[in-house]
């Protein structure tokens, strides 16, 4: 992957650009993550019920693929959905994937 | 109709007319003097005065959504906030369409609460996550979606005339 690609990826984003953590429709936790690194960070500390509602609307992928524009990562969560994982074992695998996908960026750039 | 330290004071008659229009706004002068046993003439000046001064602020049209077809949801946004950005972010709110109400409440933290309309879960989210949570100093957001409304009385004269009796006087800045 190129440089210029992957620093994009990880890029810090404008505010309204940001990802915005819900646990349900119009309940906003306060937390808001606007770049991949921050995004890293914000999957463990928010409550794991925000994690389900978003995986499980397809948000996470959505915004990893529109916004960070990292397709790769995208289609990894989106696997992440079809295993109906819930609870800390789901904010395990989730935070997983970011962090593998993560150290291999960083490596390459 | 007096005025007294920036308000007006409102006598009785003034507050039976208000009355008169808050069930009807559409009878004519001479039907209301007729009710009240007043010349229609002392109802149009009482009217007159009280439009030019803001108390009469708007002749409106109350219209029942569902029965004229609208499935449209309505919910109630209770937004903390930094105390810093409350009014910002309250002026911020009552520039988007979808919102029909706003206010702010000082309880144990600063709060704003909100009426906003939607055309289902989706877009209400949609809105919410686009455009009110990132507003700068906005903290959190609780939303509740109204499921089924009981009563909805807009403010009258009836509901409270001692507290109507001195009403700001807006039109004399």
């Amino acid at each position: 992957m190129k440089e210029e690609m992957i620093s994009r990826i990880l890029r810090t984003l404008q505010r309204e650009k940001a990802f915005y953590f819900f646990t349900s429709i119009g309940n906003y936790t306060g937390e808001s993550a606007a770049s991949f690194k921050e995004f890293m960070d914000k999957i463990n500390e928010v409550n794991v019920k925000s994690l389900e509602f978003h995986l499980y609307r397809g948000d996470f992928e959505k915004w990893i693929a529109e916004t960070l524009e990292d397709q790769e990562l995208a289609r990894e969560i989106g696997k992440l959905r079809g295993k109906n994982y819930s609870g800390a074992i789901l904010k395990e695998h989730i935070y997983n994937t970011v962090v593998e996908r993560y150290s291999q960026l960083s490596k390459t750039f | 109709m007096k005025f007294k330290n920036n308000t007006v004071a409102l006598d009785s008659t003034d507050l039976r007319i208000l009355n008169a229009l808050q069930e009807n706004a559409r009878q004519t002068y001479t039907a209301i003097g007729k009710s009240l046993g007043i010349a229609h003439s002392t109802v149009y000046d009482r009217i007159k005065r009280m439009e030019r001064h803001g108390i009469i602020k708007e002749y409106t049209t109350v219209i029942d959504a569902e029965k004229a077809g609208a499935k449209n949801i309505i919910a109630i946004m209770t937004i903390f906030t930094d105390p810093k950005e409350s009014d910002k972010v309250a002026e911020k709110l009552c520039e988007a369409p979808q919102i029909l109400e706003v206010y702010t409440s000082l309880s144990e933290e600063l709060l704003i609460i909100a009426k906003v309309v939607a055309e289902n879960q989706e877009s209400l989210h949609e809105f919410i996550a686009s455009s009110v949570a990132p507003l700068p100093g906005v903290l959190r957001i609780r939303t509740s979606m109204i499921t089924k409304k009981f009563k909805e009385t807009r403010f009258s004269i009836v509901n409270n005339p001692k507290e109507l009796t001195f009403i700001k006087e807006k039109s004399n800045k």
